[in-house]
This record gives structure tokens, sequence and C-alpha cells, in this order.
């Protein structure tokens, strides 16, 4: 990579431009994998929005049929069928969709004929809360009590901890909410409201109250799998030759455990967080559904309850795309915490 | 170079783990239930499925018809007290468990053999199929399981048949991509190279020498994403798109009882526990499992991100 | 050319003294070192020998007070300056290694930790041990100990991270990080495994001058002989777990007294004289498994009754410092070591033979890389050609050219008279069957899963359709051929050993019957008293069966004791090739070769 050579290449053409975009993307491996997977990315989202119009479109039985139900009139079907484009062939369809939703409109509820957008806005922020509240709360305790674990390995609390974690990640999400509830709203503790009662156009944060179980279950059901992982990679960096090298140069156990142990477990761990967001977005559909949270989750219910085609489309596309994200997210961050895979190759 | 370390002898001696002797996955398997989590995961699993195997039979009133009132507190008509609309409970618990099972088995057992199938392709045939199959799966890994399920049943209903290709394609990713990634390490190595040298053909090379290398992945996935099965059709049930009422199901009776749960708690908690032990004696059994193949040749950091499941050293 | 200085002390008070020191497994008596006592004086270097499983990387760690998890320090004591070491607390301990006593791991790039730059793991060695240091006078120390490990751009190296760095240089910043705080002890666990020859010289030669320098006493530990011999003063073997023989390093290996060292020394490949090697049957028995009396006995020449009726104590030599624990030691001490080791004979040279493999300006690349260079070669049938280089030559992709396994971009390979394909799907049966391979590592070449006969059999079903019965006899053929016998058909590759599994995988390779078999360092992962077996079995194929060899190998000793022509490659082109190539090098490269490889004063 001497500079003559850059020089050389950089004015002759396509080849030329070629070798100066890899040499600039050897040089900042961090921000060309971002470019390089936001486009990606974008390839994935638009693949995904086919899936989501096969699904809801495509499929064979009339969708305007399927959304009617008994109360389909064949004036009522027509009428239904002209809104939906139905009666376009399938490519045109997913066109006139598509166009749509880059200009950003997302289409007319079929429930009570509002923009999907504007309903959906503010449930967005409410579901994200959630998300990473639960994101937050769930990694920090769970990260922390797999350090303390590993650090007392095979001993009760490690045991208790193992215990306790196996049994909570066997659990639906409606069995630990329903768990919560019994213990924290209804029988034990009169503290918390069982159902939220958050009005619809405010913001969450007005009533933490309502925030406290709904986040408290979601971070419950993640936490088993990050203090897994967490309690996991500290003992493979414990047991590893670099940390037998650090101790048999007389290294105190604190600097070991967190100057060498801890930056090698972060990958693992960050992977495993990153995951486990991914699945809160399917997570809060039960959760919210079951504490009337409005949020996004609960919308779908709602959605594929009234086969309101529109939102549902719109709902999953919105999951899809924080599918991507979170996972270039993910990989960035993991990138800038291992030296090893940024180093050019 | 060293070949065995001391250290290989001596762990050698002290759990004579003999591997290789024909019928891998009985030993596992057996080893596994020999195991003390494997023996309580077994035996509650087993209970779980017992009761709702012989439910239907051993049922005391039938499950549709009211016999007390609403949420009745227990009584010797109606041991665990009515439901929703006065139906049994007890009754609609043990007929409610069979049809979970059957579909969340068909749905493992559909989405864990096309991931096995595409994730070692795709980790076989590195060049050109990785890449497709690999870009394939990445759409599908963007819909989290329970909205895929319930985006395909949005529109044509909460049909069975569904129900099970809807959550058997939301496992394929996921055990593809692990799949993937253990049988890539497999493929490289020298004694698939030197099958291949003997010109064996492709899929006797992929079914001869890579799959039985990855049997106790396979069998950890089975069990992993059983339980996923049962959480996700559970779930669906729960939200009233699974199966319909007026047929007893563990998932959605725990919803339509949500509301008389101050007065007839058992209701919900009967099934709710059900569905919670028959899950947590499946995770614990699978534990078991992937404990039980520890040393089989496996860099136990595969198996943590593999499977999420953290296998100690020592144990 | 024996390093270090044997220092002579009027005073008691040795720098390190061990004595009867013990490690079991666990809690239970079942041990896996135990009767182990010697003495190390200031600026002597102990060689601690022996194959794997022996014990001596146990012995090296429990000098710091150190067990692996799973191993437990029994009793015993370790006295360094009169200090017991054996259960000081673990604060004291800490205060000890890396201060007083420093250890240099086999692997550094695992030592080493990926996550820290090499800098900050230099730094917190100081730290910890002499932290009074400012920053400057750390740097300068820093400095200095790089220069004398001739490790430059010291800024850069401090800046990187381990995995930035070659095998050379990761293993001059250990050396580095073991000398930082002046020790007075320093154990080396086979620090130049895994490196060039070249590179190995360097190290070897660091590590003796800084021992020198510093006066440092330092136990070497390894299982190769000729490494050991150039560096150390004093040589203990160890042989399942146990001090077999202590002596001054010249005598030693001369004289040995014990029937094991005897044995090491005759299975060795000399760089120097192509003899014939002379492998030990068997296997060093396991913890647990060690029967009464003598533990060698099983495998000995020299046993008699006696020898199994218990552990034979130490016996002297000659009245010296040198002892060995076996009831004959002074009769086997009489003996020379390489007594009646008669020399390998060449072939020779039949004038218009016509080369069964020839290569033509072959040009291999990896991805953009190019790997080879346009290669040439011939290899004439009956007869071994040994391609010798080191790692990076372009070997083992040259071994993957010839059996199809990775595709060269240009030039020919003729087999058997006829043009070869150079992808190995477009090769017919026939020319499969002609030529065979034998992978490097033998743990990793069988599948697991399949038992000895399906593995040896798989090629013939593969390539021919035979009856079942007409397989088995041709799987019996192949197993006798590579010297095991049919019991081992039933097993499988887990319960064998390293030798066993490279034959099986040699069998494997004889079962169709080839023409060539291209080997690709077929020893490299075994023990030394395995390898002498592997190599005269390959020898016997030749000679008996007609077989042709192409040896891949970076091993100079092997090649002059099994190879009839010789290539060296260097940066995937040819040096140098012929019949004489070790005897009379013509290229400066080759002859530095000859000098830095190790063992030169064995013999």
């Amino acid at each position: 990579m001497t500079t003559a050579a850059q020089q050389q290449s950089a004015g002759s053409g396509p080849d030329g431009a070629r070798r100066s975009v890899r040499a600039w993307s050897l040089r900042h491996p961090v921000a060309s994998m971002v470019v390089v997977r936001t486009l990606l990315g974008v390839l994935t989202l638009f693949a995904v929005s086919i899936v989501i119009f096969a699904a809801t479109q495509a499929l064979p039985g009339n969708a305007a049929y399927a959304v009617l139900g008994h109360s389909a009139t064949p004036q009522r079907l027509q009428a239904l069928e002209a809104q939906l484009h139905l009666n376009r062939s399938l490519p045109s369809q997913y066109g006139i969709w598509m166009s749509g939703v880059l200009k950003g409109n997302f289409g007319t509820s079929l429930a009570n004929g509002q923009p999907v957008s504007s309903l959906i806005g503010p449930r967005l922020v409410n579901s994200a809360v959630l998300v990473i509240g639960a994101g937050l709360i769930g990694s920090l305790f769970a990260g922390g009590l797999g350090l303390i674990a590993a650090t007392r390995r095979d001993k009760l609390f490690d045991h208790i901890a193992s215990v306790v974690a196996l049994t909570i990640t066997a659990l639906p999400e409606f069995v630990v909410a329903i768990a919560l509830v019994i213990v924290f709203a209804v029988n034990t503790l009169h503290v918390l409201p069982a159902v939220s009662s958050i009005p619809q156009g405010t913001s969450p944060l007005s009533d933490l109250n309502a925030l406290v179980l709904p986040i408290a279950t979601l971070a419950l059901v993640i936490a088993p799998y990050i203090f897994r992982m967490a309690r996991g990679a500290i003992i493979e960096a414990l047991a590893s030759d670099y940390v037998e090298m650090a101790e048999l140069k007389g290294i105190s156990r604190k600097r070991v455990l967190l100057i060498h142990a801890l930056p090698n477990s972060l990958p693992p761990v960050i992977q495993v967080i990153g995951l486990n967001l991914l699945y809160l977005a399917g997570g809060i559909v039960v959760v919210e559904y079951v504490f009337n949270y409005p949020g996004i989750g609960a919308a779908l219910v709602d959605a594929v309850s009234n086969r309101d085609i529109p939102t549902i489309q719109f709902l999953v596309l919105i999951m899809a795309a924080f599918y991507v994200f979170v996972n270039i997210g993910t990989d960035v961050v993991t990138l800038l915490a291992s030296p090893r895979r940024r180093a050019a190759r | 170079m060293s070949s065995q370390p001391d250290i290989g002898a001596i762990t050698a001696l002290r759990k004579s783990r003999t591997l290789g002797s024909r019928r891998e996955w009985l030993v596992i398997l057996n080893r596994a239930a020999r195991s003390r989590r494997g023996a309580i995961g077994l035996m509650l699993t087993g209970l779980v499925v017992l009761l709702a195997i012989v439910g239907p039979v051993t049922a005391p009133h039938s499950d549709v018809g009211p016999v007390t009132a609403a949420f009745a507190t227990p009584s010797s008509a109606a041991p665990l007290g009515g439901d929703v609309l006065g139906r049994d409970v007890l009754t609609r618990v043990l007929t409610g468990g069979w049809e979970l099972l059957t579909i969340a088995a068909a749905a493992t057992a559909l989405g864990v053999s096309a991931g096995v199938a595409l994730g070692i392709a795709a980790a076989y045939y590195r060049r050109w199929a990785d890449g497709i199959i690999m870009r394939i799966v990445d759409v599908f890994l963007a819909f989290p399981q329970l909205v895929f399920a319930l985006l395909l049943v949005s529109i044509l209903g909460p049909k069975s048949w569904l129900i099970i290709v809807a959550v058997g394609i939301s496992h394929t990713p996921q055990v593809a991509r692990v799949l993937r990634s253990v049988a890539l390490d497999v493929c490289e190595r020298d004694y698939v190279k030197a099958v291949e040298l003997m010109d064996t053909p492709s899929r006797k090379v992929m079914a001869g020498e890579i799959l039985p290398n990855l049997l106790s992945v396979v069998m950890v996935e089975l069990g992993l994403r059983f339980t996923y099965s049962i959480l996700i059709i559970a779930g669906l049930s729960f939200l009233g798109l699974g199966v319909q009422p007026p047929a007893a199901n563990w998932g959605l009776m725990i919803n339509e009882n949500r509301i008389g749960l101050v007065v007839n708690p058992w209701a919900v908690i009967v099934p709710a526990g059900l569905i919670a032990v028959l899950t947590i004696g499946l995770n614990t059994f699978t534990d078991a499992i992937a404990r039980a193949s520890l040393g089989v040749d496996r860099p136990a950091e595969e198996m943590v991100m593999a499977t999420g499941i953290i296998l100690d050293r020592s144990a | 050319m024996a390093g270090g200085l044997m220092a002579v002390h009027g005073s008691t008070r040795r720098l390190l003294a061990v004595e009867r020191l013990r490690v079991v497994v666990g809690r239970s008596q079942i041990d896996v070192i135990d009767e182990i006592s010697f003495t190390v004086d200031a600026g002597e270097v102990l060689g601690l020998v022996g194959e794997s499983g022996s014990g001596k990387t146990t012995v090296g760690l429990a000098l710091m007070g150190y067990a692996r998890p799973g191993l437990t320090i029994d009793s015993g004591s370790v006295k360094f300056e009169g200090r017991e070491i054996i259960g000081l607390s673990a604060a004291e301990l800490r205060r000890l290694r890396g201060g007083a006593v420093a250890y240099v791991a086999q692997d550094p790039a695992s030592a080493l930790n990926p996550a820290l730059k090499v800098g900050t793991q230099l730094r917190e060695i100081l730290a910890a041990h002499q932290p009074s240091e400012g920053a400057g006078a750390v740097q300068d120390r820093i400095s200095e100990l790089f220069a004398e490990v001739r490790l430059d751009a010291a800024s850069r190296v401090l800046n990187s991270y381990p995995h930035q760095l070659s095998g050379g240089q990761q293993q001059r910043v250990m050396l580095t990080m073991a000398f930082a705080c002046r020790p007075k002890l320093i154990i080396l666990d086979e620090p130049t495994t895994g490196l060039d020859v070249t590179t190995q010289r360097h190290v070897l030669d660091s590590i003796r001058g800084l021992c020198r320098i510093y006066r440092v006493g330092a136990v070497y530990v390894s299982h190769d002989l000729a490494v050991v011999a150039d560096i150390a003063d004093t040589i203990g073997v160890m042989y399942a777990g146990r001090l077999v023989e202590l002596g001054p390093a010249a005598r030693a290996f001369r004289t040995p007294g014990h029937p094991y060292t005897r044995g090491l020394l005759r299975a060795i490949p000399s760089p120097t004289r192509a003899h014939v090697l002379e492998g030990m049957e068997g296997q060093p028995p396991r913890p647990g498994a060690r029967p009464k009396g003598c533990f060698f006995a099983a495998r000995c020449k020299f046993a008699v009754a006696e020898c199994r009726a218990e552990f034979p104590a130490r016996h002297e030599i000659d009245r010296t410092a040198h002892w060995a624990r076996c009831i004959r030691a002074e009769e086997v001490s009489q003996l020379p070591a390489l007594a009646e080791l008669p020399l390998r004979e060449h072939p020779p040279l039949g004038a218009a033979e016509r080369p069964l493999l020839r290569l033509d300006a072959l040009n291999a690349t990896y991805g953009e890389h190019p790997v080879l260079h346009d290669v040439s070669l011939e290899v004439r049938p009956q007869r071994c050609l040994a391609v010798v280089g080191e790692s990076g030559a372009g070997k083992t992709t040259l071994a993957r050219c010839l059996v199809g396994l990775h595709t060269a971009r240009s030039g020919t390979i003729q087999f058997d008279g006829a043009p070869l394909a150079h992808d190995r799907r477009k090769r017919s049966r026939d020319v499969i069957r002609s030529l065979q391979y034998v992978f490097q590592n033998p743990y990793t070449s069988l599948n697991p899963r399949k038992t000895v006969v399906t593995l040896v059999e798989q090629p013939l079903r593969q390539l021919f359709k035979l009856r079942a019965s007409e397989r088995e006899r041709r799987v019996i053929a192949a197993l006798r051929n590579a010297a095991l016998s049919e019991d081992y058909m039933t097993r499988y590759p887990d319960q064998l050993s390293g030798g066993e599994r490279q034959r099986v995988a040699i069998a494997r390779a004889l079962v169709v019957e080839p023409k060539l078999l291209v080997c690709d360092e077929v020893t490299s992962a075994l023990d030394v008293s395995v390898q002498a077996a592997i190599v005269e079995l390959l020898h016997r194929l030749k000679r008996d069966h007609g077989l042709t060899l192409v040896l891949i190998t970076h091993n100079l000793a092997l090649v002059r004791s099994l190879a009839d022509d010789v290539v060296i490659l260097r940066n995937g082109r040819v040096l140098e090739q012929g019949q004489k190539v070790l005897d009379n090098p013509r290229s400066e490269y080759a002859l530095q070769l000859l000098s830095d490889a190790p063992g030169m004063s064995l013999v």
C-alpha cells in the first residue's frame, strides 16, 4: 500500500478507482463495513417487502374476501378490491405499494380509514421505550450477574443463578408476564397496575408505573441468555492460555479479570445482546397485548385480528428494518471490541 | 508440535468418555438421561407429555359444555373449578395439550430437517450455493418468529397445517445458520478432504462424513427448537390466533381465563404451569444432551454461540 | 556447542533445589509426576526432555508453584534460593512469578492476549514487580531489552496487537517479558516449537546470550533433543512422569545410562549422517495405568525379571553426577549410543529411467497471491524425493497441486507418461488410485465416527467394484503392510495412538495399490520415537513394494534419513535439486539451513 502505487493507480480509470476504494476501505474498516452492510440491508429490506407482500396479497384465496369475511357483499368486495388494487397484476400491485412506501405513504388502515403512519407513529415510540429500556436493564443486570457467577463458579450463587436462568428461558413471555402480574399487581403487592392505562397519544413516560411491569417482563425474558453467555464467555476467557500467562507473570487477580479476561469476553456477549434485542421485536407482541400497552406489538395483534392488510404490512416492515439496523449495530460494536478483526487482512 | 497433552490423558481418565461406539446418538441420549439434569428434565417432560396424550381419554366431562358456574371455585364435580364459560377446568386441561404437542412436533421436524439440509449444503458448496442460501436465510431471519407466523395466519386464517408450515419455516433460517457455522469447521477437516480425494460424490460426502459429526448439534437443535415451537404455538393460541375456540388449548385457556384470575386462579395457573413444566423439562434435557456430547471434538465456543447453552469444562 | 556456564559454587544454597516433587490428579492419588529431584545453579541450563505425556510441562509449571486446573501439587519441595515455594500464599506466589522466576510459554500466539497491545502486556509486568520506576525508566528498560533479543522497530511492535506480529517476533516479545524484571530463574516450555529453523536459531542464541550475561538459571523443557543438545549444560530425561536420567549433557547424550534415553537417540534422524532409524514400539503408560516396577520395562530391550519387581532407584554412573534409574545403567552407558545403526543405502540411479512424475513450470496462486513460481522437478520411480523448505515456501501448495486439491494456474504435470489434469475432479479413477496422499495430522485425517476397517476400505468402495470378501482381504493386506495387525480393524481412531493413526492413514492410501505416495509432513505431529517407526515403514514400502515417494518436510534430518533426491523450495521457487544437495549445497540459503539445523553436536 505504498503511496507510489496509489498515485500510479489513482488516475487510471475504473481499475484505479477500484484500487483506491479498496485502499480506503482497508484504512477505515469500520466505516466501510457500515457502508457495505447498509447497502446490503436496504437490499434485504426490499426482499423482505416482497415476502411480506407475497404473504398478504399473493397467497391463493381472495384477500379481500378474507378481510371482509362474513360481511362480504359483492359491492363491498368490489370496493375493497379497488382500494387494494387487487384487480391489477401482482407485480404492479407490489409496485404501487413500494412506490408509496418510498414516498412515505404507507397506505390507509382498513380498520379505521386513517393513514397508517399517523396511527402507528406514537406507538412506535412507545415500543421503542420498552425495547430500549428492557435491553439496557436486562443486559446490565444479566451481565453483572454473569460476571459474579463466573468468578464464583460452581459455588452456591452460581448454581442457583444457573437454575433460575434455565427456568426462565423455558417460560413463554405471557407466563412470565402473568406471573409478574400475580405477584406485583394482584395478590401480594398491589403495587403496580395490571393493565396499562396510558391514554392514546400521551407519552408513556408520563406514567412510569405503567412501564415497570412490561419492561420488567421483557428484561426478565432476555436476561437469562445474556447471563449465560456472559458467564460462559468470562469462564472461557479465564481458562485461556493468555490468562494463565498473566497469572504466571504475577499480575493481580483483579487486573487479570478486568483487563485481560473481560475485553475478550465482550464480542460474544455483544452478539447475544443483539440477538436478544431482535427477539424483543417479537416479544413485545405478546407483552403489549397482555398489559394492553399502546405499542406496535399490540397494534399488530389488532391488525391481524381485523385483517387490516396495509397496517400489517407496515408493521412487519418496521420490525424487519429494526432487525437490519440492530444487526449492523451489533456487528459494528463487535468489530470495535475485537482488535483482531479490525486489522486489515 | 504436541500431540496429546498431559491434560488430555488425565481428563480421559476422569471421565472415561469412550466415544465412537455405534449408534452414537443413542450413547449420548443414554448418558444425558442418566445425568442428574437429564433425569429431571426427562421426568418433567415425560409427565406432561403423558398427561397430554392420555388426558383426553381420562377426562371426566366433555370439554365444551358448561358444568358449573363461571369461575366457580373447586368442587367435587370440578376439582379445578370452572372456567370463563363454566366448563370444567380439569377436563379442558386434560384435553388441551395433545394438539399443541403434535403441531409443535411437526413444525420442529419440518423446520430442523430443512435447516440442517440447507446449512450443510451452504457450508459444503461454499462458493456459489453458500451466498444464495445465506442471503435468502438473512431475509427470513428479519422476521421475528411469532410475527412471521402471524403474517401467514393473517390472511389464510389459523389452520393447523398453516401453523405447522409457518412455524416450521420460521425455524429453518436459524437452524441453517447454526448448522452452517459448525459444518464449515467440519468441511475443512482432513478426513473430509481424504474422502473427496477418493472421488466420492458430494451428497455422499455430506451425508456420510459431515452429518455424522454434527449429530450432537442436531440433537441439541431438535430439543431447543421443539421448546421454541411450543412457546410460539402456545403464544399464538394465547393471542387467539391459534387453535380456535371452543376447542381446548392451554395457551387459549390462559388468555380466556385471565379476567377471572382473582376468582378462580386455577384456570390460568394450571395450564400455564403445565406449559412451564414441559418447556423447563425439555430445556433441561436438551442442556443435558449438550453436556453429554461435550468432548466430542466440538470446540466449546462454537457450541456456545450456536446454541446459547453454556457448557462447563468441568462438568 | 553447549551453552551457558556451569557455576561452581562453594555455597550450599542452590538457585533451585527440587526434592521428590509430586503432582496428582485432582484430589485422587493418581500421580502425574512423582519423585522428581534435581538442582539448578545460577547460570546453568537444565534441559528437561521427554515426549508428550511425560509430565515435563507439569514439572516446569510446578517450579512456580502452579498446577493446571484439575491437578494438585501433592507433596515434595521446591526451594528457590533456599526458600520453600510449595505452600506459599497466593500473594507471595504472585510476587515471585514474573519477578524472580519467569516463564516463557510454548505458543506465544495464544499466550499473548489478543485484545491488548503488546506494549500494555510488557509494561504491566514491570509495573507489577517494579512499581517505583518512572515512565521514562520503564521505556529505557524496554528499549534495552528489545535490543538484547534483537527485536527492532520497538515503537511499532509496542503499539501492535499480537496477531500483527510474526511468530518469531511474538516469541521474542515473550522473551522480553521473561527477562524484563531480571529474574534469577527462567522456565522455558518448548519456546521454539513452530518456528522456522533460522528463527529458532536466533531465539536459542538470544536465550543463551541472556542467560550468560545475567547469570540466570534456566529450565528448558522440550521434546526436541537436538535443540536441547545445543543449549543445555545438564540433561534430565522424563518418562511417564518420572525423571529417569540426569547428568551433564555431553555424558548423557554420548553415553546414556537409561535404555529410554538411548532409544530416543537412536530414533532421531541426524542431519549429518543418513542412518537407519530405530523406533520404540508401544506407548508410555498413562497416569493411573502405570505398572509395578520400571515403567519402561515393557518396551525395553535390556529388561530383565528384576526390572518389574520395583521401581529402580538412582544408579550412579562412573561415580559422577550422572545417574539413571535403571539397574543396568552402568552396562548401558558403556555401549555407544548409536552403535550398529547401519547407514542408509540409496538405490543407484538407473541412467535411462523415465520419471514417474514430472512438473514443468508450475505456477500456483492462492487467490491473488502467487505461491509457486515456475516449479519444475522430476520424481524417479521407486525413489524418494524430498521437498524441503520452511513454512511459507509453498510445500503444502505443491503437494495439493500434485494430488489435485489445488488447481495450478499454469504449467504441466506428467504422471506415468501421460498429462495429469490439475483438478482432481477431472482425473480418471485409475490415475486417482495411482497417486495417493497421506495427510500431516493423523488426529484429523481419520473420521472419528468410523472404524478402522470402514476407513481403510473406503477408497476400495469408491474406486472399485469388489465383493465384500475381496475388500476385506485387501484391507487386511494393507494393514499388514502398515505394520498393523487384524485386531485394529474394529477399533475407532480415538482408541489409537498418534503413530497407530498415521499407520491407518498410510494403510488407507496403500489399499488401492498406488504407484506414488505423497507424504505431507507425516511425522510432524508425532513423537520422536514414533516418527522413527513411520520413517522406517515408509522406507520399507519403497524398498520392498516399489513405491515411489514424495516427502514434504521441513526437517532436514528426516530428509537425510529417508530421501534419495532432494528439492529445496524457497518462496515458491526451486532453489536447488539433486541427489547430493545436502552434502554439497551450492546456494547460501541451503548452507544456512544446514548450519542452523540443531543437533549437530549429538553425533
